[in-house]
């Protein structure tokens, strides 16, 4: 079952396949097979976790490249305010507005400009009476994901409303279009921060397709635009930031939601914390809280894999940008939008669950695997080493219950059996090599890994 | 069919919940449907709490099958007395310690009734209690 896209992608030539990716993926989602690291695509939620701990660099994301542009007379830069957040204080917004002007943008547009849309439709949203509550906001596509493939039971909490980035593509087009340009010579590029979002654009969770026409990654945006940055502030740039916010600065760092929503309100990064959170909440065991804002990276989205700044003095360059705007209380909507269409545009139809930790479709079937996964489960020693290729010592039960694995994968399993002189110690080692690729084992000063490589 | 068993001490407050967590991990695994899982989980957590509120030590027991899902919770414990009281809302004996924690509100039985297709209270007053839940699916 692969029903989403997925932007994180692994470089055979350069994983070394070291395992770091395998044991902080929080979905159990990674296996290493012939000595390199694999994907479960219906188990990935694209966080990125796997990313930032590989040593190698061999994790990398697709995107879409700058001459792209070309194609299109009005060009449309869409990014995150955390993007303004990475640059050191003493470089200012006037300064890397006109750099990203240089790099071919006409448009440039901070997803969160029009926020106060969003908030007033959320707000709308949390009055309801029938939603389930608490509700969780769905602007961290990584959670969503999560909730979908291991939370069923909670996706009837996720507040239908799509991201900010949505909204903003929305708004410019609809602006623009209002001035008489045709669709076709508007291209809208979207800057993202991370690996989840890019899958957020290209299988949005609701079924109309994404109006954004490329993606490109922020850590080669950043370079590029660190290398423009003019030396002194030449142009006016701040009709492009006409309806920027105090709140709209704020919104994807940690607290801009949950600050904004319901009596009660509970913001958590980081996505270990996230799924701790939602076993509970799942046990019901959470009780009394209207609103839930959960990112999957530590600092949100100021932490997000693709950013290059630190992300504490990112959060705190935008604290301090978010001084210089006026709250969206005190913003009109631009008089010439429709704002019932952009509304409609914003709706996510229905947010399905789908089951990626199921042993089996049929119930009977998968009951017969689970006692097999029991059985097996006593004979593996529980020290989850990972040295079999799977997780830990239940994931390897899983996998040979689907045929994915052997008993001999075990490396403590075949140490007994030749104790007990069951198997060869030549067999025994060639299973080794089949599952962690030959020759890996041969002394080399110059292998990945070796002292003082940084792992 | 598919056993799982949990041994549940009074008084440890930090464990109850481990017999709901793990089975519900198991009845993903399980692709049972999350409304059953959902209900099963949440009337489960209820019984637990009860054990470690009330009682002195109990045993989980929970079987599962192609069509149905039975918890039993055995405990030894002072039991109840009045069975058809303790299931009111609102009815609670709950010491003002375990109040303090947040529990105590006469919600637990009623909820897990709610939850629950069966549920069978057995007691005998100074020896201990039997909770039996069944979920359909
Ligand atoms: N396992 C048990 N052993 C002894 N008494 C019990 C047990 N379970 C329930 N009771 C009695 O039944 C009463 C009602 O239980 P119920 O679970 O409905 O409420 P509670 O536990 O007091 O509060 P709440 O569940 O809302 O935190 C309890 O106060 C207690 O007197
Ligand atoms: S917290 Fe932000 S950057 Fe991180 S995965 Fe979620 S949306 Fe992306
Ligand atoms: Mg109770």
């Amino acid at each position: 079952m692969n029903i989403f896209h997925h932007a994180i992608q692994i470089d055979e030539a350069k994983c070394v396949g070291c395992v770091h990716c395998m044991r902080v993926c929080p979905t159990e989602a990674i296996r290493i097979r012939e000595g390199k690291a694999m994907i479960i695509q219906s188990r990935c939620i694209d966080c990125g976790q796997c990313m930032r701990a590989c040593p190698a660099k061999a994790f990398y994301i697709k995107q879409n490249d700058l001459k792209m542009l070309q194609d299109y007379k009005y060009r449309i830069a869409l990014f995150p305010a955390v993007m303004i957040g990475q640059f050191p204080d003493k470089i200012s917004e006037e300064q890397i507005y006109q750099a990203m002007l240089a790099l071919g943008f006409t448009h440039l547009m901070e997803v969160e400009q029009p926020i106060k849309i969003l908030i007033d439709l959320t707000k709308e949203y949390l009055q309801e009476t029938q939603v389930s509550k608490p509700c969780i906001s769905a602007f961290c596509p990584a959670v969503v994901r999560l909730i979908q493939i291991k939370y069923p039971s909670l996706v009837d909490n996720i507040i239908p409303l799509k991201a900010p980035h949505d909204l903003a593509a929305h708004f410019i087009l609809q602006s623009l279009m209002n001035q008489g340009v045709k669709k076709e010579e508007i291209g809208i590029f979207y800057i993202t921060p991370c690996a989840a979002k890019i899958s957020a654009v290209k299988s949005p969770v609701g079924d109309q397709p994404s109006v954004v026409d490329g993606i490109i990654s922020m850590s080669d945006f950043y370079n590029k635009v660190r290398q423009l940055i003019p030396r002194e502030e030449e142009t006016e740039t701040s009709s492009q930031r006409k309806h920027l916010t105090r709140e709209g600065v704020l919104w994807s760092t940690s607290r801009g939601e949950s600050s904004r929503f319901g009596n009660r309100a509970i913001a958590i990064d980081g996505i270990h914390s996230v799924v701790k959170f939602l076993d509970r909440l799942e046990n019901d065991e959470v009780q009394g809280f209207d609103f839930l804002e959960m990112r999957a990276c530590d600092q949100s989205c100021a932490g997000g894999i693709l950013m290059t700044g630190n992300r504490f003095t990112t959060t705190e360059r935008l604290e301090q940008r978010s001084k210089n705007y006026p709250s969206y209380r005190e913003k009109e909507l631009d008089k010439t939008l429709d704002k019932h269409k952009l509304t409609q545009c914003l709706l996510i139809d229905e947010i399905k669950p789908y089951n990626a930790f199921s042993l089996d479709d049929d119930i009977t079937r998968a009951m017969e695997k689970m006692t097999k996964a029991q059985r097996i489960i006593c004979f593996l020693p529980g020290i989850d080493c990972g040295a079999c290729g799977s997780p830990n010592c239940q994931a390897l039960a899983e996998d040979m219950v689907q045929g994915n694995a052997k008993m001999s994968d075990c490396i403590f399993l075949q140490q007994r059996w030749q104790h007990e002189a069951r198997i060869g110690v030549e067999k025994a080692f060639l299973n080794l090599e089949k599952r962690w690729g030959e020759g890996r084992f041969n002394a080399d000063c110059n292998k990945r890994g070796r002292r003082n490589e940084g792992f | 069919m598919i056993e799982l068993r949990f041994i549940l001490e009074g008084g440890d407050f930090d464990r109850a919940g481990t017999a709901s967590s793990e089975t519900k991990k198991i009845l993903k695994q399980l692709n049972i449907d999350p409304r059953v899982i959902k209900h099963t989980v949440v009337a489960l957590y209820e019984a637990e709490v009860n054990i470690a509120a009330h009682a002195y030590r109990g045993e989980v027991t929970i079987t599962v099958s192609d069509h149905q899902i039975v918890a039993v919770l055995k405990d030894e414990g002072p039991g109840i007395a009045d069975i058809k009281r303790a299931m009111l809302e609102g009815f609670s004996t709950a010491s003002p310690k375990v109040r303090e924690m947040g529990f105590g509100a006469g919600m637990g039985l009623p909820n897990m009734k709610k939850n629950a297709d069966v549920l069978e209270v057995e007691s005998t007053p100074g020896s201990g209690t039997t909770v039996k839940m069944i979920f359909d699916f």
